[in-house]
């Protein structure tokens, strides 16, 4: 199990190394630099004052050594700092939209879990009747439903027409759209997910064991199925929350969160390289740790995964 | 011996024919698929939606870029005050015509959906095949890169990749569906490659693959003739998926605004564009949305339907 999990936290080295590399050389390739007209909102830079900022930065290098020397730092997780807002560092502007994201996610997360797993279960003690049907339509709809159009219908109908919630991002209360608009999808998930795990749980040999012991329905489905059945569900938390993180990207656009969503396209239009690599290391590592997570879960619940790779 | 037994079989055969219709694979499949309601109507919306994106040119009342003469911007639509018939839907910001603009729409939604997803399938079977045949080292460098790609977040490539190539003569051309073919394809053989190289490897070790190799076939008609026909129905089911994604993915992607470029018409650019008036007229916002949800709602349909008509005995639990 050791050498298991070794192995994997191993093989997240060259995936953060790719996708570091990949961003780079995109990032440059592309037509323009941060100095541009386009990219400052309009003021053309001096030549005199642009060589500077180059040199200050380190753009006048060639690219193979900026390439090289920003992997340098970055191991020493020196991130660089922000073009557009001097003086800050990426770190410290990440840590600033961060938390945003993050309450949205965590909360889009808790709803996911506390609507989808009761549902599943509803649905699978109540196997081929008309609340499974309704549940499994409902999950169908939800989960197809794309967070965006969901996000923009909650917005026109509860901030726009009933004002319940303020349009601009405020207070708390501009939070619970956004989790909302985020979570529905995955508590679909979640639902059909502990659905087909509870009902294949119930036709379990150790189910008809238990019942024939004579325990009680509530009791086997309590300490047998559900113990049994959730494993799948817990597994699934973390890619669903990474994917909660990355999903805010549009939906923060929506409700115009000053999250890492308005963080990582302004740094894009603005070409602030340092942000841009940043950011997206930053969603990447998110990404492969709750894959990680995932991987070393399954690894501890079933064997077989631990002995074939 | 053994040519009798055959041939009696044969005989047996074609007398339950001549009584009974022959059912395959095919038409078994076709006939769970129509008895499932939620699949047909998504079918129904699917193809009604190829038409109107075909005959878009016919159907539509004005050029969808074009400003009608008579038009102002932001004209509400008929049952709104100071809606006129002369544009149903009202006109958008730039006094374009929002019906022939959401009629438009539906052909890059469409192109956009089926020809990554064919693109994707391609490589990816081919991948797959290739991987899964020949097993052993090549299987593990080959199925390592997949790793890889598959480790890297998608949504964030697709961003960078619009960014970077969205003003260079890649992204300019075709309104930028170019580039999001390619951003969609760079990104999305994997997961077919890894499909069928599954398949591929399960596939190998059946009997009449083995006997197949036993008479001494050679390894193209093998893999065309006996493991591709035999992997066909996950590729289906798998088609039924991507497609939706890569719709949704170029809306997004437009929401955001760097998607498909102005001034060609895309639902997802509709809404990127109607959005700073919501507040005003959200129905601008609402109908692109409206059409998109539509569209991925019937293509679940249609995949949870093909699902169960092709493969009744398949885990249900996504």
């Amino acid at each position: 199990m050791f050498q298991y999990i070794i192995r994997r936290v191993l093989w997240t080295i060259p995936v953060l190394w790719l996708v570091a590399t990949v961003t780079f050389f995109l990032m440059h390739a592309a037509p323009g630099s941060p100095w541009d007209a386009k990219s400052t909102g309009g003021r053309q830079l001096d030549p005199a004052l642009e060589a500077s900022f180059n040199r200050k930065y380190g753009l006048d290098e060639p690219l193979l050594v900026q390439y090289t020397t920003y992997l340098k730092n970055a191991v020493l997780l020196d991130f660089g700092e922000s073009y557009t807002k001097r003086g800050q560092t990426v770190a410290e502007i990440i840590g600033q939209g961060f938390p945003y994201s993050a309450r949205i996610g965590v909360l889009a997360l808790m709803l996911a879990l506390a609507i989808g797993v009761p549902v599943g279960i509803y649905a699978a003690l109540r196997h081929n009747t008309i609340g499974d049907y309704l549940s499994l339509f409902a999950t169908t709809i939800s989960y197809t439903l794309p967070d965006f159009v969901l996000a923009i219908f909650l917005l026109v109908v509860f901030a726009v027409k009933l004002g319940w919630f303020p349009i601009l991002f405020s207070d708390w209360r501009s939070y619970i759209l956004p989790a909302v608009a985020l979570g529905t999808g995955s508590a679909a998930y979640i639902a059909r997910l502990t659905r087909a795990s509870m009902l294949e749980a119930l036709r379990a040999d150790y189910v008809t064991t238990a019942r024939a012991k004579g325990l009680r329905y509530r009791a086997v489905v309590v300490r047998h199925v559900l113990r049994n059945s959730l494993i799948p569900v817990l597994t699934v938390i973390g890619p669903a929350f990474a994917a909660l993180i990355t999903g805010t990207i549009i939906i923060e656009r929506v409700f115009g969160v000053p999250g890492m969503g308005r963080l990582f396209i302004d740094s894009i239009t603005t070409r602030d390289y340092p942000v841009i690599m940043g950011v997206t290391l930053f969603y990447a590592f998110i990404i492969v740790l709750s894959n990680l997570a995932v991987d070393i879960a399954y690894g501890f619940v079933d064997p077989r995964i631990r002995s074939s790779q | 011996m053994s040519q009798a037994i055959v041939q009696a079989g044969d005989t047996g055969s074609v007398g339950v024919a001549a009584t009974r219709r022959a059912r395959g694979l095919w038409s078994d499949a076709w006939r769970r698929l129509r008895r499932n309601r939620a699949a047909v109507i998504g079918l129904a919306y699917i193809a009604l939606m190829l038409v109107v994106a075909i005959f878009a040119p016919w159907l539509a009342p004005y050029d969808p870029n074009d400003i009608p003469p008579t038009a102002f911007a932001n004209t509400p639509p008929v049952w709104q005050d100071g809606g006129t018939w002369d544009y149903p839907l009202g006109t958008d910001s730039l006094a374009r015509d929002e019906l022939s603009r959401l009629i438009y729409g539906a052909r890059i939604s469409m192109v956009v959906g089926i020809v990554p997803t064919m693109i994707v399938v391609v490589i990816g079977v081919t991948y797959g095949l290739v991987s899964g045949w020949l097993g052993g080292w090549w299987d593990n460098v080959l199925m390592r890169l997949v790793d890889v790609v598959y480790a890297f977040p998608s949504l964030l490539l697709f961003i960078i990749f619009q960014a970077a190539l969205r003003d260079s003569w890649l992204g300019r051309s075709l309104g930028g569906l170019t580039l999001l073919f390619v951003a969609f394809a760079i990104t999305g053989w994997n997961g077919m490659a890894r499909l069928i190289r599954g398949e591929t490897l399960r596939l190998r070790q059946q009997e009449f693959v083995i006997a197949a190799r036993a008479m001494g076939n050679p390894p193209h008609r093998i893999i065309f003739r006996h493991i591709l026909p035999n992997a066909l129905t996950p590729i289906i089911v798998a088609v039924s998926f991507t497609i939706p994604g890569y719709i949704l993915a170029e809306a997004s992607l437009s929401f955001l605004g760097i998607g498909i470029r102005p001034p060609t018409a895309s639902w997802g650019s509709m809404v990127f564009l109607s959005f700073p008036i919501v507040t005003y007229l959200p129905v601008f916002v609402i109908l692109p949305s409206a059409l998109i949800a539509l569209i991925m709602i019937a293509f679940a349909f249609v995949g949870d339907g093909l699902r169960d008509a092709l493969d009744p005995q398949a885990d249900r639990s996504r």
